[in-house]
C-alpha cells in the first residue's frame, strides 16, 4: 500500500482521488500531482524542469582607436 | 507587480570587482529563495530580501542551498566569441512543504557576500500543498546553462 504524506498526515493512496496535470512551453517542463479527500486538496507536489536559460549578457570588448 | 526573468545588473558589475566565487568547494555559498506572483524580483534586485518572498509550513526564508558541484567552464567558439557558464549540480528541492500563495520566481543568490543577487529565474505559477516543490536545472552546457555570460 502506497502512503502520501498529507495535511492529515500519512494516507492510504486508495483513499485519495488522485489528478496530475502538465505544462510544457518554451521554458520549462512541469508537472503536478495533486491529491484529493473528501473534495478536499490535502497533497500537492510540482516539479519545474527548466529547459533553457536566455542568453544573459552580451559581453563586448571595445575596440581601441 | 510581476517577477522578471534577468540577471541581476549588480551582478555583472560585482563581477568586475571579484565578488562573487563560484569556485567548486573553495567557492561561496549561493542560496535559492521562492518569491510570490505578486513580488517584483528583477534584474534590478540588487539583494536577497524577505520582501514578497514565499512563506509556509516548512519554508524557511531565505531558502535553501544550491549544491555546487562543478566549477564554472569557459570555452571559446571562435577567436572573437566565446561562452562561461555555469549550472547548480542538483535539483532545488523543497520538501514537505505548503506554499498555498502563488509563487512563480526563484531568486539565485551569495549567502557569503552579503546576499547580493545574482539571477531570477521565472516558470508558471504554482502552490504546494503538503507536497514538494523541486525545480530541475536545465544541462549545463554553452546554450542551456543557468548562466551564461556569451561574448557577440
Amino acid at each position: 500500500m502506497a502512503t502520501v504524506f498529507t495535511t492529515k498526515g500519512d494516507m492510504d493512496e486508495s483513499l485519495l482521488e488522485k489528478k496530475e496535470g502538465f505544462v510544457d512551453n518554451d521554458n520549462e517542463y512541469t508537472t503536478w500531482v495533486e491529491y484529493w479527500h473528501e473534495g478536499e486538496l490535502v497533497h500537492r507536489s510540482v516539479h519545474v524542469q527548466l529547459k533553457k536559460m536566455p542568453n544573459f549578457i552580451g559581453v563586448e570588448a571595445a575596440s581601441i582607436g | 507587480m510581476a517577477n522578471t526573468q534577468s540577471m541581476c545588473t549588480s551582478f555583472m558589475g560585482e563581477l568586475m570587482t571579484a565578488t562573487h566565487n563560484f569556485t567548486t568547494g573553495t567557492g561561496d555559498t549561493f542560496k535559492a529563495a521562492l518569491y510570490l506572483a505578486s513580488a517584483t524580483v528583477n534584474a534590478g534586485t540588487t539583494v536577497y530580501s524577505t520582501t514578497g518572498e514565499v512563506t509556509g509550513t516548512n519554508y524557511t526564508p531565505g531558502g535553501i542551498t544550491v549544491t555546487n558541484g562543478t566549477s564554472p567552464i569557459a570555452t571559446n567558439a571562435t577567436t572573437t566569441a566565446g561562452v562561461a557558464y555555469w549550472t547548480p549540480t542538483s535539483s532545488l528541492t523543497y520538501t514537505n512543504v505548503t506554499l498555498s500563495t502563488a509563487f512563480d520566481a526563484v531568486l539565485i543568490y551569495n549567502s557569503t557576500k552579503s546576499n547580493k543577487a545574482v539571477s531570477v529565474h521565472t516558470f508558471g505559477s504554482q502552490t504546494v500543498t503538503a507536497g514538494t516543490f523541486t525545480l530541475t536545472m536545465p544541462s549545463n552546457t554553452t546554450t542551456t546553462a543557468l548562466l551564461r555570460l556569451a561574448t557577440t
